[in-house]
C-alpha cells in the first residue's frame, strides 16, 4: 500500500524541514524527486543523500515568472509531472497594526499566488494525461486564525479555497486537490519559539507534543498514493488534536 | 493545399486526437458540447491545442463563441490572414 514507484513529484520548500521530510518519504515509496528551494546547496546536500531519482530545481517563487519555468524544468528532468506538493511557504509575522504592505503582499505572493501558478502549469500535463495529484501545505491557522498572522492566516485560508474550485474543475480527469494543515511542527520555522513558548505550546496539544515533519510527510504519502484516489477538496488536519476541525 | 483546407485538416486532427472521437464525426457543423461530447475543460483544451498549434491567441470573449469545428476553423483562418 503507499508505494509511489515510478511516479514524478514536485516538492517546493524541499530545502526545509517539512518539504524534506516529504521529500525522504515520497523517494522511499519510490517516486522521482524534483526538489525545489532557493538555497541550492540545502537542495544539493539533500539530493545527494537520496542517490538516484532526485533532481534539483531551484526557483525563487517570490518571482511571479519562476513557477511556470519550475514546472517546465521539472517535466524536462523528471519527464512528467504526477504530483505536486506546494510546501514552499513563509511567514512576515506581526500584528496588523504594523504590518506593512510588504509584508503582506510578500506573503501572499510566496504562500498563495505562487501555488496557484504552480497549480495551473502543472495542470496543463495532468489534464492531458488524466491523472494527477495536487497537495498543498496549508496551517491550522489557515482556519482558526493567530494574532500576528493576518497574512499568513489568510494565505493558509486561501490554499484550501482555490484546492476545493480546482478539485471541482478536474476531478472528472481524475486528478485530486488537497491540503494538509499541519498545527505547530518542529523545524526551523518554530526553532525561534523559546523553550518556555514550545512547553505551553506542547500543554495545548492533546497529544502532549509538537509535531514532527515525518507526521505531515506520511500524510503527504497518503494522499498522493493511488489508495487516496476517492479523497478530493479536503483538508486533512495533522495537528495532534490541537483543533479538532 | 489551400491554407483554409490545410487548417480544417489541422483542426479536425486535433479535434479527433483530444476529443477521442471518430473523424468521420468531426463534421464542420459538429458542436463540440452536443455533437462531439466535450465537457467545458475540453473544449478549453481544444482551445489551447490550438494556440499552441497555430501560434495565435484566442481571448476569453472569443474562445465562448467557438462552440463548432467551423466556429474554429473561421476564427484560425481570420487570424492567419490578418
Ligand atoms: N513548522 C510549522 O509548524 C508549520 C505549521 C503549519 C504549516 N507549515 C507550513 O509548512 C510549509 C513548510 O514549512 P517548514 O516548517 O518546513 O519551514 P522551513 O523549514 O522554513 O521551510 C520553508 C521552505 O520554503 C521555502 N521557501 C521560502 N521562501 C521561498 C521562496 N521565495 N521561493 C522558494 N522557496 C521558498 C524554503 O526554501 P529556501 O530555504 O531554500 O529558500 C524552505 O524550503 C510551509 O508552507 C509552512 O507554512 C509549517
Amino acid at each position: 500500500m503507499f508505494r509511489l514507484d515510478g511516479r514524478t513529484a514536485l516538492i517546493t520548500g524541499a530545502s526545509g524541514g517539512i518539504g524534506g521530510a516529504i521529500a525522504r518519504a515520497f523517494h522511499a515509496q519510490g517516486a522521482v524527486v524534483g526538489l525545489s528551494g532557493t538555497r541550492r546547496e540545502a537542495l544539493a546536500a539533500l539530493a545527494e543523500e537520496l542517490g538516484d531519482r532526485a533532481h534539483v530545481l531551484p526557483a525563487d517563487l517570490a518571482d511571479p515568472a519562476a513557477a511556470e519555468a519550475l514546472i517546465a524544468a521539472a517535466e524536462g528532468a523528471m519527464g512528467r509531472l504526477d504530483i505536486l506538493v506546494n510546501n514552499a511557504g513563509l511567514t512576515r509575522d506581526t500584528l496588523a497594526l504594523r504590518m506593512k504592505d510588504e509584508d503582506w503582499e510578500t506573503v501572499l505572493a510566496v504562500d498563495l499566488s505562487a501555488p496557484f501558478r504552480l497549480c495551473r502549469a502543472a495542470l496543463k500535463g495532468m489534464v492531458k494525461r488524466r491523472a494527477g495529484r495536487i497537495i498543498s501545505i496549508g496551517s491550522i491557522v489557515g482556519a482558526t486564525g493567530n494574532p500576528g498572522q493576518a497574512n499568513y492566516a489568510a494565505a493558509k485560508a486561501g490554499l484550501v479555497g482555490m484546492s476545493k474550485a480546482l478539485a471541482q474543475e478536474v476531478a472528472a480527469r481524475g486528478i485530486t486537490v488537497n491540503v494538509i494543515a499541519p498545527g505547530f511542527i518542529a523545524t526551523a520555522m518554530t526553532d525561534a519559539l523559546s523553550e518556555d513558548q514550545r512547553a505551553a505550546l506542547a500543554a495545548r496539544i492533546p497529544l502532549g507534543r509538537l509535531g514532527r515533519p515525518e507526521d505531515v510527510a506520511a500524510a503527504a504519502v497518503y494522499l498522493a498514493s493511488d489508495e487516496a484516489g476517492w479523497i478530493t477538496g479536503a483538508v486533512l488536519h495533522v495537528n495532534g488534536g490541537m483543533a479538532m476541525l | 493545399m489551400t491554407d483554409t483546407a490545410e487548417i480544417t485538416k489541422q483542426v479536425k486532427e486535433i479535434v479527433v486526437e483530444h476529443l477521442g472521437v471518430e473523424e468521420s464525426k468531426v463534421t464542420e457543423n459538429a458542436s463540440f458540447i452536443d455533437d462531439l461530447g466535450a465537457d467545458s475543460l475540453d473544449t478549453v483544451e481544444l482551445v489551447m491545442a490550438f494556440e499552441e498549434k497555430f501560434g495565435i491567441e484566442i481571448p476569453d470573449d472569443a474562445a465562448e463563441k467557438i462552440t463548432t469545428v467551423k466556429d474554429a476553423i473561421d476564427y484560425i483562418v481570420k487570424q492567419k490572414a490578418a
